[in-house]
Order: C-alpha cells, then structure tokens, then sequence
C-alpha cells in the first residue's frame, strides 16, 4: 500500500505537489509511482527559467525497466531544481516525498486547488 | 486472462511486483530489481522460469530431423547431457526462436524454447516432421498432465545452494562442465543459465516446484524477478528473442554468427538465404558516456551511417547505461557514436557486446 500523505495534491499522472509560503510550489513523483517504476537509476530535470504548460513534459525519471514522463501538473515557470535527486536517483526510491524534482511559479495559483486531494489520488493509484 | 506458473502463488506470497510478460503474470521484481541483480552476481538468486517450453523429441530421426531444423548443427552435440545454443530459421533466414537442444540418447533430446513462441515453434516444428517425414514424436512439456517446472539458480555461490537442498542429485552434478544436464530421478539438472554467472536450471515435475523453490528460499537463496534476469543478461550479452532479433533478422545480424555452423554442406532451414545475403549489419555493445538510459529502438549515430539500438537498460555492476545495437558494417570497438535520446545526441563508446560475467566487469 503506498504512501498519500493528506497535505499534498496531486495529479492523475502521479506527481505531488505542495504549495509554499512563497507562492511556488514543489513537485516530485508519487510514492505509488516509484513503487511501480521500481528502482530509478537517471533523473532528467527541467531548466530553472523555463515555462511549462499543463500536463506538459517537463522531467524524466528513469528506473532499471523504462522510462517515464513527468508531466507539468499546472501552468508555471521553473524557479529551482533539486539536483541532489539528479545525482542520487535512488533518494526518489527511498522517500519519494523529501526528494522533490523541481518548483514552479503557477500561472494561476488558482489551479493548485483543481488538483486532486489525498482521496481523490488515492482512487486513482489503486485503479492503477 | 494471464496464464499462472506453478509458482505464482509463491511470488504473490513474497509479495512480487507482477506484470503481464507476453500473456504471464510473472514477477518483475521482489522489492529491489538491482539488489536481486547484486545477489546473482555475487551470491545465488533464483528465477522461475516456468513460463519457457520444454519440447521433448522422441524417435530414430531425431538427428536428422534437428540437422536441417536449426542452424547450429547437433553434431557437436557426442557426449550424453550436453547442450547446445541454436538459431531455428525461416526460409528467409530469419529467427523463429533461439533454443537450447540437450542430447540424451539418439532417440531423445529436450529442447527449451520461448514462451511467447512456444506455439509457433511446436506447430512449425511437426510441421517439418512431417514434410520430412521423419520419425519424430515431438511433446510439449509445459502444461497438461506431464507439466514441468523451471528454476534457475544462478550465481557463484548457485551449486553449492542446490547441493544443500538437493543432496541426492550432489553426486551427478557437482562436476557438470558448463551446457551439460543431468537426469537424477524426477529432476532435470543442466549447467546452463542467462545471467554469465555460474548456477542450474532445474526441471522438475510441476507440481514438486514450490516446495523446492521454498527449500531453496530457506537456504537463502534469493528470489529473483524477470527485471534482474533482464539486467543480468543484457550485460552478459546474451540475445533476448523478440528484442535482438526476430524473424525478420539474420542471426549473421544479429551477433549469433558463432551458432551457425556453415563448414560442411549440412541443408538446414535458412542456409540459402544466409549464404545469399551474408552479413549486413554488426551486432556490438555501447556504453553510454553521458548521463542517461540506452533503451531498444534508440537511433545511434556513426559515421558510418545510422543503426539502431536492440536492448539498452542501466548495468548495475558497471553503474553506466549499456545497450546491445545492430550497427552499420565498418564501426569499429572503441568507435565514439551518437545516441538519439529524446531528441538530444549523447555520446556513447562502442564495445564487445558482452558487459559482465562471473561477478565482474569485462569493460
């Protein structure tokens, strides 16, 4: 059974995200989808300045087995990335929730709250 | 619906991480694909590999009939319990299925085919008995009453763990040289495996494979999924069907020149085609230098024109992304190429396409 802490929202294409005082917004991938990618072994990350649409490919986690996307969960500019995930793709694998992949600044704060809540990702990973 | 091993539920109770494997429910992993891949490389994992097809052949042909069958030629094959690693071809001289052909007697070989062509191979395989007429009695042995279970144990420390749990069979096997099997009672015993390491493949009747996989458990051998297999075998550099070649390459394609034996004037299925179109591609290792994965289908760049990637994964004994490629005559080992990842062009160094075996890096 993964991990869906209460606090976050969330995607249906399994990226977290929180909201922080600042008015970004830290993203990394669900513990339910590092469980199913199996052990990251390369994390591509995104360039601090660039702008990303919603839903559009903004990172790449690799495990042993396959690729995978990582997708923009709202509108937003990179503000920083979290190159320590980069260089240790295994801390994704250890506490998918501390080893963040980058931080936006949304478009429209607004479209945090459109996101899924705990329940309503939890739906989601176990229909997976 | 998922067709089961014999061992599933031993899988479901290590709570295995189960995926459909060409039509299988099979385990990918327990937990840690690298660590299962760390314990065959330097300890003993197992793998149940139920999924793959003995096909018994009875019968006083049985020679003849494996002599135009496969490209490799079974007259290698003089010692009882040695085994053989074949190509069987089309017309076209493309692969139906790599196989591995154990000689017991004259008139009885066991060969191990494919899961995902099993069908194919046994309807191709009585239908040239029968073009040929040869007398031949050809017996799947994977499902029905006379079903078989496959385990292997592989790695350095592989027979001493089937010695402990299987101390009867000790005597005829401790001495295997490597692609030999053993017949000790129910058990079919074979130095054979897909990993570069040392170890078994044991058949045995299917309903006697989970209590021998849950003995092997408790002698700490470790359960091994279908991820660690791939990892293992890729950097052993042994071909996966399906992926390095299929039926529409050449085995001169695809790096199994060496199982094709040519010498004398033996007619097999395919030799035409081969001897007509020789080889056209070079079938080599790369290591990638920059960071990333190699995965199958990647376009590699070399100045000798474009090949392609057939299997690529990240190797956890070299800690560096490794792929095995089919690319253009004329590429050298040592070679700096391309790889079209993504659409970036990262730098990769062309290798034997062989990576590690026996616990070691051979890079």
């Amino acid at each position: 059974m993964s991990n869906v802490p209460s606090n976050l929202k969330y995607a249906a294409s399994h990226e977290w995200v929180l909201t922080n005082a600042d008015g970004t917004v830290t993203i990394g991938i669900t513990d339910h989808a590092q469980e199913a990618l199996g052990d990251l072994v390369f994390v591509e990350l995104p360039e601090v300045g660039a702008h990303y649409g919603k839903d559009k490919e903004i990172a790449v986690v690799e495990s042993v087995k396959a690729a995978a996307d990582v997708y923009a969960p709202i509108a937003g500019t990179v503000t920083e990335v979290n190159q320590a995930a980069a260089d240790a793709p295994e801390s994704v694998n250890q506490d998918a929730y501390a080893a963040w992949l980058f931080k936006l600044k949304p478009d429209n704060m607004a479209d945090v709250d459109a996101l899924l809540d705990a329940a309503g990702y939890q739906a989601v990973a176990d229909a997976a | 619906m998922l067709k089961k091993t014999v061992l599933n539920a031993a899988h479901r109770a290590l709570n295995a991480r189960m995926v459909d494997f060409g039509g299988w429910d099979m385990p990918v992993n327990y937990g840690s694909q690298i660590e299962e891949h760390h314990a065959v490389r330097n300890d003993c994992g197992m793998f149940d590999v139920s999924h793959m097809c003995p096909v018994d052949l009875l019968g006083a042909d049985c020679r003849p009939f494996l002599a135009r069958l496969v490209a490799n030629d079974v007259a290698k094959l003089t010692t009882p319990g040695k085994a053989l690693y074949a190509a069987m071809l089309n017309d076209a001289g493309g692969v139906i299925d790599d196989l591995i052909i154990y000689f017991l007697t004259d008139t009885r070989f066991r060969l191990v085919v494919n899961a995902g062509t099993a069908e194919k191979d046994l309807a191709w395989m009585q239908a040239k008995a029968a073009e040929w007429q040869m007398d031949v009695r050809i017996t799947q042995r994977r499902d029905g009453d006379r079903a078989l279970g496959i385990i292997a144990v592989q790695g350095p420390n592989a027979r001493a763990k089937v010695w402990q749990v299987l101390p009867q069979a000790k005597a005829a096997i401790a001495d295997l040289k490597p692609f030999f099997a053993a017949e000790v009672d129910q058990y079919f015993i074979a130095s054979t495996g897909y990993t570069g390491e040392d170890g078994y493949e044991i058949m045995l009747p299917a309903d006697e494979a989970e209590a021998l996989w849950n003995q092997l458990k408790a002698a700490g051998v470790a359960p091994c999924g279908l991820g660690a297999r791939d990892t293992l075998r890729l950097e052993a550099g042994m071909n996966l069907y399906g992926q390095d070649m299929d039926e529409t390459v050449s085995p001169l394609d695809a790096g199994l020149a060496w199982t094709v034996a040519m010498k004398d004037e033996r007619a097999f299925v395919g030799r035409a085609a081969l001897a007509a179109q020789g080889q056209q591609k070079q079938f080599l290792g790369l290591i990638l230098l920059d960071k990333g994965v190699l995965r199958g289908h990647q376009k590699v760049v070399t100045a000798q024109g474009d090949g392609e990637i057939t299997s690529g994964s990240f190797s956890p004994t070299l800690q560096q992304s490794i792929a095995l490629a089919r690319l253009p005559m004329g590429v050298q080992i040592g070679d700096e190429v391309q790889v079209d990842i993504r659409g970036k062009l990262l730098k990769a160094k062309v290798t034997k396409p062989v990576f590690a075996r026996h616990g070691k890096a051979v890079q």
